[in-house]
């Protein structure tokens, strides 16, 4: 039973909430607010922020919005510039630095302004791998490797170490996917994107060029480097995901909004795609990376089947049940293993969630643009039947008040998918991509333990031959052990640096997705605060009109 | 630092905020609600009169009525044949909790499977949309008494005193009522409205002026009235996605995060925009559909009266033609004729004052609902600047 007792005067229910000196907008406390610059001002305020970039580095970031570099986002469609889904038939992707023309330029290097991706090409991997193999060398001189879980003598680096390999020359490198083109017709028809690079780094022919590329050469891509790079333990980042309906629209010639911002949407989702692999310094050294980004031709990939949205994710959530199957606790930096994988995957279930909610938040804005558009026709018809001439026409003025209202909806709607739900929903499947690769370290220890039982068998075997005195077998029985033998080290040292690499790629992530979430945030706070900007702009210029009512 | 707006709950600044006029300027009967209680189903008003009129017998005092009184009230004033060139103030609608109550019971239902701040959260939000539905019916209320108070004839009306002085219950004077006029007037078929306005031979201009304006302008206010209904929703739906979002984050470990904590405050002005609109323009829609009708039901009488005064022209020429019965024939013309040009009198003086009120209130909502998008808009700018500046220098 819900009993309230409304009063109104001194002990209303609702309470007061504190003014804050600076933000309250209270009469009382008479401040002014900030003057806001008019538009172009304040773009290029918005342009400066962002590119300024804090060098500072810290520790790992432990949520996901506290991050040490702030890097400058890549160039997506600002909101209230060109108009992505304009019906003329060309799809125009409009920056965010005012200054660029997007694509129809012919400077390609406008395109990059804001689309640097700082590198670090020390050879940390190599480097790793030296420090591993000697020690471990004078582990194999032994005779005995104790069966019992393995003690690595070689401690992974400390943290601090990783990091400071981390962070070296850092030369240039951007990638930006463009021009969405149609090539084609009927059901055979494709779309083909201009994929344009710009770099500093030497072992590239030119400093600029491009290449036309289509969606499934991304996806062979994908394939070559995952079958090279996730047995070593690095975290692969996934592929947009196919979509038969989207594109059949497109290949059907259907030119509306709906598959304009399909193009759109994937278009941006292969342009973060090429930047996380190239932001992968051993993907970058990666000869098939260079190839897709340099060569005119590729060979058309094939089998790129089992890359479909549903195939990834089964593929990854075997990762999971794999890691559940592992009994034996291997040593004390397993803790770390095991606590931060149960991390990520808590971390998997929150951005779903998040995800979930922003997609909410997209559809009911999209809702509310159209309720908007319906509300300034009927207000305009209003307008129209009145009698009174001034309220007529402050009428219609709140008519074209609501009917700017809409765009701005419209635009935010944009922002709130681009920026936020394309973020997380990047972010659901890179947290599958991590997981994939603490299994792929799974398989490899899996495989150790084989082989030392293969060998404890083999020694079994050959104490028996002693004990039977069979001379003639007995050398068969050496050889296998020693076969076994080298293969355990091979197996140890291979599971040592998949250790190492899989601790190395999860920092490494995670100073990444502090970073990517830190921007995108800032981002899309500061699309909201355009958005209100502008609102109040809208306002303004009708209170004058509604006070002219006579 | 987290920035919260600041709420006015100034009590003078809430009570005028009317759909209408300032209706309370004349000192000589002032009527207010300052309290309500509601209890599951029900709503008690209290009414608050101030006086200096002789006819009542306290200079001050308060009664507490449900809303079924005053559709009483109002029902009586409408049956009054005197009244009938008047615009009677529209009954005000049925406090409509249902919003509310649905989201308590999801609540009470869910309450084992959220946490204590999601639970304590939504519980926060439920009270605040209570409260906006008091607010509005509160005020719709008021206005009708505001409205008849404000009024030469109805002030002085017999039953519109009783209803502001009677300490006792009004329902035993509702049932009596009932049983006299059998709610008669109202049952009578209203579609037969527009066709009687519309088909009514006007000789008068303001008159046919008037039935044009009024039957195109209701249409048009009804359908703007459920459009704003329809964004007003939206743009709520909107605000508790921030909500969800935000109470998403709250559940990540690490929790220092000003910028989406400031997301939370975001979405209660999202909201309070979306209510302020909704109070402003929603309610101002809302009213005038109701005042349209209620001008257009005096058009009705006066069409009726009119058709009545031609039926008696011609029941006086089959009289006159017959020889019988012409004295009383005359006489009910005569009669016909004065209700009719009584009506058309003061119905012209109505519906005149009926087109000022209506831009006064039109303008005035205007301008208080843009002031406060104006204000609500500037604080999730400074609110919005400040995470920018905090995230930025993190």
């Amino acid at each position: 039973m819900f009993l309230s007792r409304l009063r109104l005067p001194s002990s209303e229910t609702q309470s007061t909430l504190t003014c804050n000196g600076q933000a309250a907008m209270s009469g009382g406390c008479g401040r002014n607010p900030p003057p806001f610059p008019d538009n172009e001002d304040q773009e290029a305020e918005l342009d400066t922020r962002v590119l300024d970039s804090d060098e500072d580095d810290d520790d790992e970031g432990e949520d996901i919005f506290t991050g040490a570099r702030s890097k400058p986002i890549t160039p997506t469609s600002a909101p209230d510039e060109g108009d992505i889904f304009s019906e003329e038939g060309s799809y125009i992707r409009s920056d965010v630095h005012h200054a660029t023309n997007g694509l129809h330029s012919d400077e390609e290097l406008d395109l990059f302004t804001e689309a640097t991706v700082e590198l670090t090409l020390t050879n940390t991997t190599s480097q790793g791998r030296r420090e591993i193999i000697g020690p471990t060398a004078s582990a194999c001189n032994t005779t005995h490797v104790p069966n019992s879980i393995l003690k690595p003598s070689i401690v992974t680096k400390t943290m601090e170490e990783l990091e400071e390999e981390e962070s070296g020359d850092q030369f240039e490198l951007n990638i930006a996917v463009t021009n969405p083109e149609k090539i084609g017709d009927g059901m055979n028809a494709y779309m083909s994107y201009k994929v344009s690079t710009q770099t500093t780094l030497p072992m590239f022919l030119n400093k600029t060029f491009s290449v036309r590329r289509r969606f499934s050469d991304f996806l062979g891509l994908y394939e070559k480097i995952s079958a090279k790079h996730s047995l070593l333990g690095c975290i692969i980042p996934p592929p947009p995901q196919k979509s038969v309906v989207g594109m059949t629209k497109v290949k059907v010639g259907k030119e509306d909004s709906s598959s304009a911002e399909f193009v759109e949407k994937r278009r941006a989702a292969l342009e973060r795609y090429l930047q996380r692999v190239v932001a992968h310094p051993s993907l970058l050294q990666d000869p098939d990376v260079r190839e897709f980004l340099e060569r005119d031709e590729l060979p058309r990939a094939v089998n790129t089947q089992a890359l479909s949205g549903p195939g990834l994710l089964k593929m990854i959530n075997r990762a999971s049940d794999a890691v559940n199957k592992m009994t034996i606790k291997m040593n004390e930096s397993d803790n770390w293993f095991e606590s931060k994988l149960q991390e990520v995957e808590n971390e998997e279930q929150l951005l779903r969630r998040l995800h979930a909610a922003v997609d909410s938040l997209v559809n009911h804005r999209k809702e509310l643009c159209i309720n908007t558009a319906v509300f300034s026709k009927i207000v305009a018809m209003l307008g129209s039947v009145e009698e009174n001439s001034a309220l007529s026409r402050a009428l219609s003025q709140l008519a074209e008040v609501e009917d700017k209202m809409e765009q701005l909806h419209q635009q935010q709607a944009f922002s709130d998918f681009f920026i936020l739900a394309e973020l997380l929903a990047d972010y659901v499947r890179l947290l599958g991509a991590v997981r994939c690769c603490f299994e792929q370290r799974m398989k490899v220890w899996q495989r150790l333990q084989e082989a030392q039982s293969t060998l404890q068998k083999k020694r079994e075997a050959e104490a028996k031959l002693l004990w039977a005195n069979k001379p003639e077998k007995l050398q068969q029985a050496k050889d296998d052990i020693n076969e076994w033998e080298s293969k355990v080290s091979q197996y140890e040292r291979d599971f040592e640096r998949v250790t190492c690499t899989v601790r190395k790629e999860v920092l490494r992530f995670e100073k990444e997705k502090a970073r990517d979430f830190k921007q995108h945030i800032v981002k899309y706070l500061e699309s909201l605060l355009h958005t209100q900007h502008r609102l109040v702009k809208c306002w303004e210029a009708f209170l004058p009109e509604a006070k002219a009512i006579a | 630092k987290i920035y919260e707006p600041e709420v006015h709950s100034d009590r003078r600044k809430w009570r005028m905020r009317s759909v209408s006029v300032d209706l309370n300027n004349d000192a000589s009967l002032v009527i207010d609600i300052p309290d309500a209680l509601c209890e599951r189903d029900k709503v008690k008003f209290t009414v608050h009169t101030k006086t200096t009129l002789s006819s009542f017998q306290k200079p001050e005092f308060s009664v507490p009525r449900q809303h079924e009184d005053f559709i009483w009230l109002h029902d009586t004033i409408v049956e009054t044949e005197e009244y009938a060139g008047f615009i009677i103030p529209p009954a005000p609608p049925k406090p409509d909790f249902e919003g509310p109550r649905e989201k308590m019971h999801k609540l009470g239902e869910g309450e084992s499977s959220m946490t204590k701040e999601e639970y304590a959260k939504m519980k926060q939000e439920l009270e605040a949309e209570y409260l906006a539905v008091f607010k509005k019916t509160v005020q719709v209320h008021e206005v009708f008494l505001q409205r008849l108070s404000s009024h030469p004839m109805f002030r002085k009306d017999r039953n519109f005193q009783i209803f502001l002085e009677y300490d006792q219950d009004l329902s035993v004077r509702r049932k009596n009522a009932k049983e006299m006029f059998g709610g008669f007037f109202k049952n009578m078929v209203k579609s037969a409205d527009e066709v009687l306005i519309s088909g009514v031979k006007e000789v008068d201009e303001f008159f046919e002026q008037e039935k044009n304006f009024l039957l195109d302008y209701s249409i048009k206010i009804k359908d703007a009235t459920a459009k704003a209904e329809k964004m007003t929703r939206s743009h709520k739906n909107v605000a508790d996605d921030y909500n969800h979002i935000s109470g998403a984050l709250n559940n990540t470990a690490a929790d220092n995060n000003t910028a989406f904590k400031n997301m939370c405050v975001l979405q209660k002005v999202e909201d309070r925009m979306a209510s302020d609109q909704e109070l402003k323009l929603t309610e101002l829609l809302r009213y005038y559909t109701r005042d349209i009708q209620a001008a257009k039901d005096l058009l009705y009488r006066r069409a009726r009266a009119l058709a009545d005064y031609e039926n008696s022209n011609k029941a006086l020429d089959k009289a006159r033609l017959k020889g019988k019965d012409v004295a009383q024939a005359e006489e009910n013309q005569k009669q016909c004729l004065q209700k009719f040009d009584k009506l058309s009198e003061s119905g012209k003086k109505e519906l005149t004052s009926f087109k000022a009120r209506r831009v006064v209130a039109f303008r005035k909502n205007l301008i208080e609902m843009t002031e406060l998008e104006i204000k609500h808009a500037k604080n999730s700018v400074s609110l919005l600047q400040g995470s920018i500046e905090i995230l930025k220098s993190n």
